[in-house]
């Protein structure tokens, strides 16, 4: 079996006395897409937020391609081709459409310490990130700026930051969350042929999205992972029934 | 293209109006506006590396004067010790700004918000009273300097109205220094981090370095804005580092417009030339001053600049 390019091992956090990931070990391998699901307040972003680096587990590790990155910073794990989307948007406002995915560019394009130049100007900023946003059917709106997005843009600008980024794995934490349904199917179709051509970790809630795109599916119940394995075998899981997806596929 | 346009002709507007100053003097023999241009220069340096932090970081930085005093002291012990060249003191006068900022920013920009200003306070007002027991160099009284720096042994300075000249090219250097990092790679990580920190964080950016490198420069700035002040008054005291005169540094860029260097300028002529003109009126100026400063900072988000802005709008409808 090829070697997981992430690996959580025993990671536990707690927030006072509510331990809100607890003892999780999960794998996600080369050019797998792993969702992981679960009721709201699961843990779900908590755990997003410890492999980013937002977060420190109280006591665990993890390892990304091949090294421990559990005391990294988010900006170390990021140069290491660690992506991630957020939940709630998380972008620049007050910068163009354009700009929030050329700084993603900017990143991975040398130094960022030059003090002369236009950026904005850089066509080797410019073009990948153009490219990034036609990928999410966002070019028309490159000069926008972000902030005047709908709120359905705005998940389509974050996929394309994450993607801009040329992430060895890609952390997308309900990239859906809020959009239209016309936006989301837009979404699922851009994630499916973004499948494999790098792994991802997909926390989601729409239930057809994440069965159409999975390879395998986690259950996060209560910070514990419940379940683990095929979409097939998670989705008949009397357990996971029980648990979560009886009131779910209602 | 029409906001570029329109970018380069307020500055243009503003250089326009600096170097027609000396002529006016000489015009209507009011060798005194000459003086005030250069007081107005000066600060407008020091408003600009201040407005680089606050306006483009949300760096709100209440030590700023520390580092115009550290530029002022370094000419004034200098000259104390028969070092007059500007050669000698300008480098000098920069390297110690620039090395302070270095030092207080590594432990200033662990924290955020309220503790920012307080901690950039705490370190303003320890080079206040560190200046204030200089006993050899005057203490509280301050230092008189014999005379301004020479350059290369020429009275290059000795002149008002050549001193003026000099003043206003290190304004306009230290003007399209700042527009050339706001723009650079450099400035848009600096810009970003004020809007979204965690954001660039995730992309992959170390925030605090990008933010320690802005307060280094802003520290330079600001000691070349010392360094031509001790020249223009032939004089350094701990009044020039004093939390008073960075609040008021503070004043100047929210009058003009944060975020605007432009309005870093506008703002600093606008705050000294009121301050001249009321005090003309009356001793109790600050009374009139004050109730107009806080009707600025509500009725006119965005200071002068922005107001004028909008005025232009209202008027294309
Ligand atoms: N910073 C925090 N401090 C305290 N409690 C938190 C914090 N972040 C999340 N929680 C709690 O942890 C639980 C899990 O939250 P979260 O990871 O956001 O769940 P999910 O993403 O699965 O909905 C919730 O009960 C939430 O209230
Ligand atoms: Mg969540």
């Amino acid at each position: 079996m090829a070697e997981p390019v992430l690996r959580l091992e025993a990671l536990r956090k707690s927030f006072g006395g509510l331990t809100v990931t607890d003892d999780v070990t999960l794998e996600v391998l080369p050019g797998e897409l792993h969702a992981v699901i679960g009721p709201n307040g699961a843990g779900k972003t908590t755990l997003i937020n410890q492999v980013s680096g937002l977060l420190t587990p109280d006591a665990g590790r993890i390892r990304f391609a091949g090294r421990d990155i559990t005391r990294l910073t988010p900006d170390a794990r990021a140069m290491l081709g660690l992506a991630r989307s957020f939940q709630i948007t998380s972008i620049l406002p007050g910068f163009s459409v354009r700009e929030n995915v050329a700084l993603a560019v900017q990143a991975r394009a040398g130094s960022s310490f030059r003090f002369l130049g236009r950026a904005a100007d850089e066509p080797v900023l410019n073009e990948p990130a153009l490219a990034a946003l036609a990928e999410v059917g966002l070019a028309a709106r490159a000069e926008a700026p972000a902030g005047t997005l709908s709120h359905g843009e705005k998940r389509a600008l974050e996929l394309a930051i994450a993607l801009a980024m040329e992430p060895k794995l890609l952390l997308l934490d309900e990239p859906m969350a809020g959009a239209g349904r016309e936006e989301t199917e837009r979404l699922v179709a851009v994630l499916r042929r973004l499948k494999g051509r790098f792994p991802m970790v997909l926390v989601e809630h729409d239930m057809t999205a994440v069965f159409a795109l999975a390879d395998r599916i986690s259950v996060l119940i209560y910070g514990r992972v419940l379940a683990s394995g095929a979409p097939e075998a998670v989705r008949n899981d009397p357990q996971v029934v029980a648990a979560y997806l009886g009131e779910e596929m209602e | 293209m029409a906001g570029r346009a329109a970018g380069r002709l307020l500055p243009l507007l503003i250089f326009a109006a600096f170097a027609a100053t000396p002529l006016v003097a000489a015009a209507t023999g009011d060798s005194f506006i000459v003086s005030l241009g250069i007081r107005v220069m000066i600060f407008a340096i020091a408003a600009l590396a201040l407005d680089l932090l606050v306006g483009y970081g949300a760096l709100v930085s209440f030590g700023h004067a520390a580092f115009i005093g550290l530029g002022a002291y370094a000419v004034g012990i200098l000259s104390a010790h028969g070092i007059a060249d500007a050669l000698v003191a300008l480098p000098v006068a920069l390297a110690v700004s620039g090395l302070f900022a270095l030092a207080t920013g590594i432990v200033c920009l662990r924290t955020k918000g309220v503790y920012f200003i307080m901690i950039t306070l705490a370190f303003g007002q320890m080079a206040f009273f560190t200046a204030s027991s200089l006993a050899p160099y005057g203490g509280d009284d301050g230092l008189t300097i014999r005379a301004r720096s020479l350059v290369a042994g020429f009275p290059l300075f000795a002149d008002d109205r050549a001193f003026f000249y000099v003043v206003l090219g290190f304004l306009l250097a230290t003007y399209l220094a700042c527009r050339a990092v706001v723009a650079s790679r450099f400035g848009r990580v600096f810009r970003g981090s004020r809007e979204n920190a965690v954001r660039m964080a995730t992309l992959g950016f170390n925030v605090y370095r990008f933010q320690l490198a802005a307060y280094v420069i802003a520290g330079v700035i600001g000691g070349l804005s010392g360094f031509l002040l001790a020249n223009a008054t032939e004089f350094v005291s701990p009044a020039y580092m004093s939390w008073q005169r960075s609040g008021e540094l503070l004043i100047m860029i929210i009058f003009g417009g944060l975020g605007s260097l432009d309005g870093a300028i506008i703002g600093t002529a606008a705050f000294l030339l009121l301050e001249q003109w009321l005090s003309g009126f009356t001793e109790h100026w600050k009374v009139i001053f004050g109730p107009l400063l806080v009707l600025v900072a509500v009725f006119a988000r965005g200071g002068i600049v922005g107001l004028a802005g909008r005025l232009k709008e209202l008027i294309r409808g």
